[in-house]
């Protein structure tokens, strides 16, 4: 039992160290992505299931999701097509999935014996639930503040492009231009004088 | 007890991918509460976890959109190339 910690520990770490050594941005994901079901797997032996399963979802499935997305975004380009063949070669993904191997065969392996994980004493969703609602509800609508915040940031982020349309001059615009009479210097001579 | 140096050697990563590395830290971060809360038999660890999970989510949503306007805006990623950024 503290055999398969260890192994998972060292899968994590490894995985993290071999993420920071890499060139590219799709390597550094996918080492990214098993670090961080080596840390899940660390999570579920030390008894917090629950917390391994939103390690799983949020972490590797949301947020890694945000990243690859972002990468496509970047990405884009002619030469995207070669390179995605460059990288599907071997060498790239062996590593990643021989350690998730380890990963998958640890899981079975303690799936298997009915164990419950190394932390006998772990703790149980339950409370946590209990905790979270009890003396951390300040906590609770905070982190709700924060996620708002982090949403209306990123939108506004996202959008600024289309967000102020240019003032046009009026010598640009056919009803400047009707109005001038086809004088190109009067257009917009109507205005009203702006002092700086 | 061996958890925590582990811990300890996930915190101590360099920001080379800086939002990755910051994701790493964040999450050493969380294991060193989960497990403190393992040692010691109480729900506050996994609590403390839950909270640094959504300020991982609203960071990395924050931040990669940022990366988005500074690409489109320089047409490049390089920190050193940023650096001459001024107000």
């Amino acid at each position: 039992m503290e055999l398969t910690f260890y192994i998972a520990g060292a899968v994590a770490v490894l995985s993290t160290v071999l993420m920071l050594t890499r060139l590219r941005i799709v390597h550094t994901l996918l080492y990214l992505i098993v670090s961080l079901l080596g840390v899940a797997v660390v999570f579920y032996l030390l008894g917090a299931a629950f917390v391994a399963a939103l390690e799983i979802i949020i972490y590797a499935g949301a947020i890694m999701v945000l990243f690859i997305f972002v990468m496509m975004m970047l990405n884009l380009g002619g030469a995207a097509a070669e390179m995605e063949k460059r990288w599907l070669s071997p060498g790239i993904w062996a590593g990643p999935v021989v350690l998730a191997c380890i990963l998958i065969m640890e899981v079975l392996y303690l799936v298997r014996g009915n164990s419950a994980g190394l932390g006998a004493g772990g703790v149980e969703p339950r409370q946590v639930g209990i905790a979270l609602f009890g003396p951390y509800l300040i906590g609770v609508e905070l982190a709700s503040m924060l996620l708002l915040a982090g949403l209306v940031g990123a939108y506004h982020l996202g959008h600024r492009k289309v967000e102020k349309p240019e003032t046009q001059h009026d010598a640009d615009t056919d009803e400047g231009r009707a109005a001038a009479g086809g004088d190109l210097v009067l257009a917009g001579a109507d205005r009203p004088t702006r002092t700086p | 007890m061996f958890s925590l140096g582990l811990t300890g050697l996930l915190v101590r990563r360099n920001l080379i991918f800086v939002l990755m590395s910051l994701e790493v830290m964040l999450n050493a971060a969380g294991m060193a509460f989960v497990v403190a809360g393992a040692r010691w038999h109480q729900a506050d660890g996994q609590v403390m976890f839950l909270f640094i999970l959504a300020v991982a989510a609203a960071e990395v949503a924050v931040g990669l959109a940022l990366v988005l306007e500074i690409y489109h805006r320089f047409r490049s990623l390089d920190v050193d190339e940023l650096s001459e950024m001024r107000g």
